[in-house]
């Protein structure tokens, strides 16, 4: 008996676009037909790939195709795309929501899929109520919700409101107590899409910490779905790349996140011109080009960054000033980057298209910053792009340690210890 | 070498209804209990009048057909018109509610239904469950009034042994609501104007068969009417407390054979329909 608790093959769904209404009758009529007959289904023939930036030609889709992979068990994997790879259509095809076109999941043991925290959780039920009837829901029988609910009302935290109907419990604490239900869960095999995405900072933490441990210490086999590339590659060992709809990549998380940012970035480069911004003088100066230049698509911590900023001047212009900053998720800027550092000043003495190339080093912690550009000169304020671009710093070596008890310091600082007595 | 692999489940695109398909439904079974728990919950809490609501539509109703009873002074078979008339209203009601509330299943629960799995024929069961308690009030309603009629002898009451087939017409009952239900729901999923029809028909039907007794009909119309597999049951509940008449059994296994044959169907419509529907509705 091998190891593989999961097995995927030819898996594939098709949607119907459009209204489904007049003309589906014939449809279905026409496909009964061809059923009863023994033909193939007419209609499965005709499809194209998902790609959400074309505009459709035929009435079909297929959300996925050709899907085929083994996980064994213990295994955690990522599976990450672009919005539209058809993440969620196979995190639905799993989870029994929704059945598939072709192709087949076979599995041992039980699986619980989490998409959306607080299913059927029911206003006027009180927390308690709802725990038990989030829990059945989910899978689990009365007496196994009895025996953990101490546990559960503890890693939510509401023990004081636990008694009062759920309709008046902030957005938090309702957040909390979904997911603190879902994390006692005891299945073999679990499938997570995006939730962990909710409640604060350190409710998160908890969560991905509390999914850590399930995986290592319970043995349990954790597929996770989700945007966040740090979190995925902190949690997983294994990843799949969708793309379109088809399996790109299948292997270890740290080569398919690299495959997918390669794929993600259009080289690199960010039409800054198209951006709105603010500012006085567009008509003399104007920010164009932002370009990535680095040896691999993925930014590790520590890491240098090398950037090419063009820009068109429209007259000359005396002591121009061209930076950028690096601002976190809350909108603290923890680094700024100018042009003074290496000239001075910028004397742009004829009109023109100018670019620079800068290279540092943010020395950050793993996160997702905001990128913002912008330019002053002599006579004052030029130009100020926000949000042109995401740099995501990737953890180097991350470990479970490293998630439970993530550094607290916005900054990597190296440090060096060393022993002074022997313990006496 | 190739072993067979001993998997726990397969998830295809052929969808099977098995034996295997109510092992699931068992295996939620605590899951039922709290979706009828949670129906009741929700449906008395913050309400001052509470079951009473209860007696207030079978008692309305019972007026109105007393009403029009006397006017187009039709027969009873020596029963009075009230208890006549409530005893077919309050089984009425527990059928059709069970036919109403199945009926829109997938609809009132697609978001669930789209976010997680569980059998779905949990959630009709359930309706059938919650549904039986307000049965039971309406039946000790019912009760009430029959004693208060007895006391002040308007009425008396000849309890046969057929009374011993309640639980067996409360499942029939049960049965064909459920049935109709599941057909109708997994109908509506893609044409939903048939939703509206069933509110209508329900009323209709309601009238076909509280209206007229077995005997003194004419002859067209009973024989119409007594294919409405719902008679017999009321008729039976009318023999067992009043014998009135002889009660018709071969009627009853009709009633029955009914009640398994749409259950059947709906059981095989609904679990087609499961599957998909989350992407039509």
């Amino acid at each position: 008996m091998s190891d593989t608790i999961i097995k995927v093959e030819n898996l594939s769904k098709q949607y119907r676009l459009g209204q489904i209404g007049t003309g589906s009758l014939s449809h279905d009529l026409n496909r009964w037909w061809s059923q009863i007959r023994g033909k193939d289904d007419p209609y499965l023939k005709i499809g194209e790939l998902n790609d959400r930036t074309l505009k459709g030609k035929s009435d079909y889709v297929w959300a996925l195709k050709d899907i085929n992979f083994e996980i064994k068990r213990g295994e955690v994997w990522g599976v990450i795309g672009k919005n539209g790879a058809g993440k969620s259509t196979l995190l639905k095809l799993l989870s029994r929501v929704t059945a598939p076109t072709t192709g087949e999941i076979k599995y041992k043991g039980k699986m619980a899929s989490l998409l959306e925290v607080g299913t059927g959780f029911h206003g006027e039920l009180t927390g308690r109520e709802n725990i038990y009837l989030n829990g059945a829901i989910l899978g689990m029988k009365r007496k196994e919700i009895s025996n953990k609910l101490d546990e559960i009302i503890e890693f939510a935290g509401v023990e004081k409101y636990i008694d009062t109907p759920v309709k008046r419990y902030s957005s938090g604490m309702f957040v909390r107590l979904a997911f603190a239900v879902a994390a006692h869960l005891d299945t073999d095999i679990l499938i997570l899409d995006e939730v962990l995405a909710v409640g604060d900072a350190s409710f998160q933490r908890k969560c991905l910490g509390k999914m850590n441990e399930s995986a290592t210490n319970q043995g349990k086999t954790v597929l996770f779905v989700s945007h966040n590339l740090a979190q995925v590659q902190g949690l997983c060992k294994k990843g799949m790349l969708l793309e379109n709809g088809s399996l790109k990549m299948l292997g270890g998380i740290n080569a398919v996140i690299n495959e997918y940012v390669i794929g993600n970035k259009k080289n690199n480069q960010v039409a800054l011109k198209d951006l709105p911004r603010t500012g006085p003088k567009s008509n003399e100066f104007h920010l164009c080009d932002l370009e990535f230049i680095t040896d691999t698509a993925t930014i590790f911590e520590g890491d240098t960054i090398k950037m090419k900023i063009g820009f068109e001047c429209r007259v000359p212009l005396q002591e121009l000033i061209v930076g950028f900053n690096m601002m976190d998720t809350r909108e603290n800027c923890l680094v700024e980057c100018r042009t003074s550092s290496t000239f001075k000043e910028l004397n742009i003495k004829e009109a023109g298209y100018y670019s620079y190339e800068v290279e540092f080093t943010p020395n950050l912690k793993s996160d997702m910053y905001i990128l913002n550009i912008g330019a002053r000169y002599l006579k004052g304020h030029l130009e100020y792009i926000q949000s042109c671009a995401n740099i995501e710093i990737l953890p180097k070596d991350a470990g479970y340690e490293e998630w439970n008890k993530p550094s607290a310091g916005i900054l990597i600082t190296p440090s060096l210890w060393k022993q002074q007595n022997n313990g006496y | 070498m190739h072993q067979e692999e001993d998997w726990s489940n397969i998830i295809s695109s052929r969808s099977v209804f098995s034996l295997h398909s109510f092992k699931d439904v068992w295996h939620y079974r605590d899951l039922l209990w709290m979706f009828v728990k949670r129906d009741i919950v929700t449906n008395y809490k913050q309400t001052v009048l509470g079951p009473l609501w209860f007696f207030i539509q079978p008692a309305l109703t019972t007026i109105m057909f007393v009403f029009i009873q006397r006017a187009a002074k039709i027969e009873t078979n020596g029963i009075h018109p009230v208890l006549f008339y409530l005893i077919g209203i309050t089984a009425w009601n527990y059928f059709a509610e069970c036919l109403t509330k199945t009926s829109t299943t997938f609809k009132d629960n697609a978001f669930i239904f789209g976010k997680v799995y569980f059998p779905r024929l949990i959630l009709p069961l359930s309706i059938v469950v919650s549904s039986l308690l307000k049965f039971f009030i309406q039946i000790f309603l019912f009760l009430i009034i029959t004693f208060i009629f007895i006391l002040s002898g308007k009425t008396t009451v000849d309890i046969q042994l057929t009374i011993l087939l309640f639980p067996f017409l409360i499942i029939v009952m049960a049965g064909l609501g459920l049935g109709s239900g599941l057909i109708i729901t997994s109908l509506t999923t893609k044409y939903r104007d048939l939703a509206l029809l069933v509110q209508f028909g329900i009323q209709l039907l309601m009238y076909g068969t509280l209206m007229l007794p077995k005997s003194g009909t004419t002859g067209l119309l009973y024989n119409l009417l007594k294919y409405n597999p719902m008679v017999p049951i009321i008729d039976t509940l009318r023999q067992a407390l009043f014998n009135t008449e002889a009660p018709d059994f071969m009627l009853l296994a009709y009633s029955f054979f009914v009640m398994i044959f749409l259950l059947l169907i709906g059981f095989y419509i609904f679990s087609k329909t499961e599957k998909n529907f989350t992407d039509t509705v």
